[in-house]
């Protein structure tokens, strides 16, 4: 069992909500990038999204697109993200998901990218812009399912195509809860309701929502309604205010503690 | 100078939209059900003889065409060789080429049921045929354009405005083309409920390239009727600049399947090894940018750079998946062409034969001097004159392009 599955059998199995935190690797630089992650797992994050900087992110608003171009004027590349995980790989348990787009994983290689990743203790892999249609490209190369590779659905997506993408998803599901790109305004209640009961008639994964969520409070609304949470513009935006405060991974921390904290319990 | 015997499938795209290993649908999840969409809409109504009519007719009265084939007798007798003709797209309403894809587009808009289009734009016309074809049928229109190619063609901008449209800065990266495609797709995954977003190259997901080049492939039609009245055969070449390639694509795809040689240029800018440039199939290497999969001029770890040209609608460092297939197959060859023979090209052709050339088709005329005259006086060489140049007059009058004639000279 793979450890993003694991995780969520613990968290459903204390009826817990789980915390998805994303940040752009290497931002602002790999060192307190890295203590970010850090502080994040201590805070509670329970499955790390680690981003893939990338010159052209066609899927990401101001917040995240600043801070690519930060890790990129770091140097951080894909063999620097996957260092990177391989580092915290050694102080932590938690779930890494790498988030990219699919140019720098094209780049690196198909079966290259697979062993490496596993190699540094990744658990899944999320290609923004890789719907079902391409992806057997990338998967066809590689030997074997260990690393999951995470699908998207969105407030777009009409129930057959659903149904196609969950019979192909592994991991869990993650699901945009708007239209748009990442950060900006809050979710939408009534949509995410509607479209996690559609995805629930079609798939036993765990369902994670993400897009546009920053505050406690939208975090335990949200929670309400799915498995998992992800928060991601609202870190990178802390790390963007307060990049060169010697307290950032404690902001960092006590931001995702608030997060967590605000996610309802299920029984 | 024939080209290889490699077959030329016309039939490509496949049904996901790859022509060979290039194309597909490399977008957010989001987007995809309306690329679904659209494509089933454009098949519909491709079909429909309605649609064909309808489109005809706003061509003719609207865009003015057919656009003439001129022989041009002054630059062939300057060139020494060959009888170079020039396919008048500069004259077709709003002075490009790009007014026949709009069109089209946006009565594929009007159809579908949507009121509001997006466009991304380089050098502004392919905004300003957007723009265009919005106010004709009463849509509401945005353009992205780089803040850099609004500095440099800012005539385009006023054009833009005056018919209605909304501009757009877009500040990030180069403030070029790239910067514009990447925000317009920022928009449309925001709007894409009610939005159609007109893209102006046949470049983007399937079934963009697809769906551009049929609209674009008037012009080739056109020139192949024309130049079989004016000289009883077909050409030996066919010469277009190559940016996103839908000029190239439009005159090139009719004659795929005939033993015609057909030349892509691709701008050089300070030169090919000089790194300041937007030779994207000759310099770059196999990626993915902006929904699909094509050449791009990348680092080896995947970042794409920019790419340089003294003509903006050049300026872009990816091309249209279907070039790739063409280089790859050997059907069609690509060659680079700077930015100081561009401005010279440009000086030439105003002086030889009274037509001011955009600065993209500059590069087409630049490379048809060398063509013409490494052929014999009995050959035939077509260039597309994609565009017309007033929108450059600031460009190649100022002090950039002294500096730029000197830097490469």
């Amino acid at each position: 069992m793979n450890r993003i599955e694991e995780t969520f059998r613990r968290l459903s199995a204390a009826g817990e909500t789980a915390l998805v935190g994303f940040v752009t690797a290497g931002d602002p630089d790999a060192e307190r990038s890295l203590a970010v992650c850090a502080a994040l797992c201590a805070g509670g994050v329970d499955v790390l999204e680690l981003g893939v900087p990338f010159s052209d992110p066609t899927a990401d608003g101001p917040v995240i697109q600043r801070a690519a171009a930060r890790a990129l004027a770091a140097g951080t590349d894909l063999a620097a993200v996957l260092h990177m995980a391989r580092r915290l790989r050694a102080g932590h348990s938690v779930p890494i998901v790498l988030f990219s787009y699919y140019n720098p994983i094209l780049a690196y290689g198909a079966e290259a990218f697979h062993r490496d990743a596993l190699e540094a203790g990744a658990d899944g892999v999320l290609i923004v812009d890789l719907p079902p249609e391409e992806s057997a490209e990338l998967t066809s190369r590689w030997p074997d399912r260990r690393l999951a590779l995470i699908r998207l659905t969105t407030p777009t997506t009409p129930p057959g195509r659903m149904r196609a993408i969950a019979a192909s998803a592994s991991g869990f599901i993650y699901h945009v809860s708007r239209l748009g790109v990442t950060g900006g305004r809050g979710p939408d209640l009534t949509g995410i309701e509607r479209q996690v009961a559609a995805l629930r008639a079609v798939s036993t994964l765990p369902v994670c929502v993400g897009f546009g969520i920053a505050q406690p409070e939208e975090a335990a609304a949200v929670g309400r309604l799915a498995d998992g949470v992800v928060v991601g513009s609202a870190f990178v935006q802390t790390i963007a205010e307060a990049a060169d405060d010697p307290g950032l991974a404690e902001r960092v921390r006590r931001q995702a503690e608030r997060l967590k904290g605000a996610l309802p319990r299920k029984q | 100078m024939r080209p290889s015997p490699a077959p030329a499938p016309a039939a490509l795209p496949d049904d996901r939209g790859h022509f060979g290993p290039f194309g597909g649908r490399y977008v957010a999840e989001t987007l995809m059900p309306a690329l679904l969409e659209l494509e089933g809409a454009f098949r519909r109504f491709s079909a429909d003889p309605a649609f064909a009519r309808e489109l005809a007719g706003l061509l003719a009265d609207f865009a003015g065409r057919p656009t003439p084939l001129l022989f041009a007798e002054r630059l062939s007798a300057h060139a020494g060789g060959a009888a170079i003709f020039l396919k008048r797209e500069d004259l077709a309403h709003t002075g490009a080429h790009k007014i026949n894809n709009t069109l089209g587009q946006v009565l594929l808009a009007r159809r579908m049921g949507k009121r509001k289009v997006i466009a991304e734009t380089g050098a502004g016309q392919h905004g300003v045929a957007t723009a265009t074809a919005a106010a004709r049928f009463g849509l509401s229109c945005r353009i992205f354009m780089g803040v850099e190619d609004i500095r440099r063609q800012a005539t385009n901008v006023q054009r833009m405005r005056l018919l209605g449209a909304e501009v757009v800065p877009v500040a990030a990266g180069g403030g070029t083309l790239k910067d514009a495609m990447n925000e317009a797709m920022r928009a449309w995954v925001d709007t894409v409920d009610d939005t159609f977003y007109v893209i102006g190259s046949v470049a983007g997901p399937h079934p963009y390239p697809l769906m551009v080049r049929e609209f674009q492939t008037v012009i080739g039609r056109e020139a192949r009727a024309q130049i079989l009245a004016a000289a009883g055969r077909l050409p030996d070449a066919l010469i277009a600049c190559v940016g996103g390639g839908s000029n190239a694509i439009g005159l090139f795809h009719p004659f795929l399947e005939d033993g015609v040689a057909l030349i892509g240029v691709e701008a050089a800018g300070e030169g090919v090894d000089s790194g300041r440039h937007a030779a994207t199939l000759g310099r770059g290497t196999v990626g993915v940018l902006h929904g699909s999969k094509s050449f791009v001029l990348q680092t080896p770890a995947g970042q794409i750079r920019e790419a340089h040209s003294v003509s903006a609608g050049l300026d872009y460092p990816g091309v249209g998946p279907e070039h790739a297939w063409l280089k790859e197959t050997g059907r069609a060859r690509y060659v680079a062409v700077t930015d100081a023979e561009a401005l010279a090209a440009f000086r030439l052709l105003c002086r030889l034969e009274g037509i001011l050339p955009a600065l993209e088709s500059a590069h087409a005329v630049a490379w048809a001097l060398r063509e013409a005259a490494a052929r014999p006086a009995e050959a035939i060489v077509i260039v597309n004159l994609s565009g017309r140049g007033d929108k450059d007059l600031a460009i190649v009058a100022g002090p950039e392009a002294g500096m730029q004639e000197e830097k490469t000279a």
